[in-house]
């Protein structure tokens, strides 16, 4: 009988799905008095962090070629000034700004895409010009912190309570609480299982892998290496896009200084979840769980209450050396054993 | 043609040009605007200080320069770029305030301890985080953009906690000096100038530079050869955090305080780019000190014309992420052989039109 391997990689996420389930149960054991338990404390850290599951799954993608992709940060705050300043000022209609916003998405990773494919420079490189001029761009439609009050159609998709059959309680007050998600939480989640799916079964999604791996042998099989890394950088920007979408739902504001550092939140996600630096390995299942523990690392600051909000970016940055320390390890286990 | 080429094909040839493009452009600004013509040239003597558009650029520009030249090793050694610097910046000078105004004092008049002590401090912590950055990538083997993306973000985060979240004001004129005046030249300007001949000299009278440019261009040909590679890609990081530390410092002294959110703020991209704008490769190698020092003005030029012209300091990086990927567009080979087979292509026209 064939008995199944542990590799190094299986282990990394092993490692990082215990990693969350320690972290909650921790919180839960610690803080259960400030309702850390409950089900509705999952659920948020689900809300809150739909727009960077939604990047993280993009950030995957563009990982798994070997590549990063560091201007999703700019580019949420891009697309969440361009919803509310289109929405506020210039009265447009809200589907026809998500399908533009969608647009500048696609056109971005396009022209990021063709000079990390085609032009063959530096992702990082690129991407760092992109993040920038995303950034300025955000300041050139506006410089203002426009908040969306006067779209009624927004507003009722961004309140919308999507409740859930199980797990309701009552408060200390004696109300009926029913745990709810809203409409992000979907949106993000189906992106999951798409790229999921799209990972594993399609062909677009098996050369991600193959080009990660090696790029020579994937050439050599006759794989179109440069439009494989055009479409990846395309994706990536345009799951960005999805999730500045979601991002937005969620603050219902656009300002030049928003989503501040989420592509490090991306790329720890991916990183913690498992995926390889140097490409060709990878899962958005890590990447969600990633997310999951970022997630996590903020409730439990929000809870406690008296550390400062920095103290959440300093431990999710901790946690990225720690993971990127690990994967060198095994990198250089790995080179001994040949 | 030939001579045309001869010119162009100099290493010190980007940088220059782009220097005179800016000066050109102010040149034109200023006569439309009804101005003297070489507004930009001229430099008075005002209140005992020297006084003018060129000197502005050389004072904000110091900068800049001081990062550029940490840049440009690193980018030599390890065909990488350090993007933490703007953060690690902010954070030298947050520890800096912190240690001269004491712990959790938002403002303070005079000095808590002695001024020595505040400026080794941003030092060493630009030191500490470059050591950081460069066991990363010359122990572990990290790619240098995501070691230094951890300190990217958290350094600016730590440095809110040194700060009590605060803005942390120093107002005291011994610590004002690094950005105020030595006699009638601007400090900060003397502090580039030392650090560039420091270098300078060091990279001419030692082998160092030539080493640095042997791991950027074969790391492991450079270790068979004798050379100890790692070491050397962290010494690059090492130094490329003491300049770091240092433009901090002055920085910091400038708006005589600590302001953790918008110290450095974008500061990586101008060091990148002056160092791309120099002529330098971005994949690492050979590379040309004089040419990112000059880069590094030029990128101040560009700045100054930039708000001159009225724009605003957030939609400032919108022309230069375009200016950045120009410049790696030109020195990326795809479009050089590209060039290369148009320019064939057009020989080949004429000759078959000659025959």
């Amino acid at each position: 009988m064939k008995t199944r391997k542990i590799n190094s990689n299986t282990m990394l996420l092993l490692i990082t799905i215990a990693l969350f389930f320690v972290m909650y149960i921790a919180g839960c054991a610690i803080y259960a008095s400030k309702g850390f338990a409950h089900l509705q404390t999952f659920l948020n850290i689900l809300i809150n962090n739909a727009g960077l599951l939604c990047v993280a799954c993009g950030m995957t993608c563009v990982m798994l070629t070997g590549g990063i992709d560091i201007s999703v940060g700019a580019l949420i705050a891009m697309d969440c000034m361009l919803l509310a300043v289109g929405m506020e000022r210039w009265g447009m209609n809200s589907m026809v700004l998500c399908v533009l916003v969608l647009a500048v998405g696609v056109v971005f990773g396009l022209v990021q895409g063709f000079c990390v494919g085609y032009l063959e420079i530096q992702p990082f490189i690129v991407t760092m010009a992109g993040m920038f001029f995303a950034r300025g761009m955000t300041a050139v439609i506006c410089t203002d912190q426009v908040s969306i009050s006067a779209n009624e159609f927004f507003v009722k998709l961004a309140n919308m309570k999507i409740e859930i059959p199980f797990g309701a309680y009552t408060n200390s007050k004696g109300v009926l609480q029913v745990p709810f998600i809203r409409i992000t939480v979907v949106i993000a989640l189906v992106v999951l299982i798409a790229v999921f799916l799209m990972l594993r079964f399609t062909k677009f999604g098996r050369s991600l892998y193959a080009v990660g791996g090696n790029e020579q042998s994937a050439t050599m099989m006759g794989l179109d290496v440069k439009k494989t890394k055009l479409k990846a950088y395309v994706l990536s920007s345009f799951l960005c896009s999805i999730g500045g979408i979601c991002f937005c739902l969620n603050t219902m504001s656009g300002s030049v200084r928003q989503a501040l550092g989420l592509e490090m939140d991306a790329i720890a996600s991916a990183v913690i979840g498992g995926t390889l630096l140097t490409g060709g390995v990878g899962n958005v299942i890590g990447s969600f769980f990633g997310v999951l523990i970022n997630g996590t690392i903020s409730t439990l600051v929000k809870t406690h209450g008296k550390l400062l909000s920095s103290w959440s970016n300093i431990a999710v940055a901790a946690l990225l050396c720690f993971f990127i320390v690990l994967q060198s390890i095994f990198a250089k286990l790995k080179d001994n054993k040949k | 043609m030939n001579k045309l080429k001869k010119i162009t094909g100099k290493p010190l040839f980007l940088p220059i040009f782009c220097m005179l493009l800016v000066m050109a452009v102010n040149i034109v600004y200023d006569v439309s605007s009804g101005n003297f013509a070489f507004n930009f040239f001229t430099i008075s003597v005002r209140n005992g200080v020297l006084y003018g558009r060129l000197i502005d650029i050389l004072n904000r520009g110091s900068e800049v320069t001081i990062l550029a030249i940490g840049m440009t090793l690193v980018v030599s050694a390890s065909a990488g770029t350090d993007i933490s610097v703007g953060s690690v910046m902010s954070l030298a000078a947050s520890f800096c305030c912190m240690l001269l105004a004491g712990y959790g004092v938002s403002a303070a008049n005079d000095l808590a301890v002695p001024l020595i002590v505040g400026v080794l401090g941003a030092i060493l912590m630009g030191c500490i985080c470059g050591a950081f950055n460069g066991f990363l990538v010359a122990y572990l083997n990290v790619q240098p953009m995501v070691a230094t993306l951890i300190l990217f973000s958290a350094a600016r985060a730590i440095g809110l906690l040194l700060c009590n979240n605060l803005i942390v004001y120093v107002r005291n004129e011994s610590f004002q000096f690094f950005g105020g005046y030595l006699g009638f030249l601007p400090t900060p300007i003397v502090i580039a100038a030392v650090c560039i001949a420091i270098v300078g000299i060091l990279l001419k009278k030692t082998a160092l530079g030539l080493y640095i440019q042997s791991v950027g261009i074969n790391k492991r040909a450079s270790r068979i050869a004798g050379l100890n590679s790692a070491r050397i890609i962290f010494l690059c990081y090492l130094v490329c955090g003491l300049a770091a530390g240092i433009a901090g410092l002055v920085a910091s002294s400038r708006i005589s305080s600590a302001d953790s959110n918008n110290i450095g703020l974008n500061y990586e991209l101008d060091a990148i780019l002056a160092v791309a704008l120099g002529g330098n490769s971005l994949g690492g190698g050979k590379f040309n000190l004089a040419g990112s020092i000059i880069g590094a003005y030029t990128i101040q030029a560009i700045s100054i014309t930039l708000y001159a012209l009225g724009v605003s300091t957030e939609q400032a990086p919108v022309y230069k992420a375009i200016i950045v990927i120009l410049i790696v567009t030109i020195q990326a080979p795809p479009f050089k052989a590209w060039i290369k087979r148009m320019n064939a292509k057009r020989a080949l026209e004429k000759g078959g039109a000659a025959a």
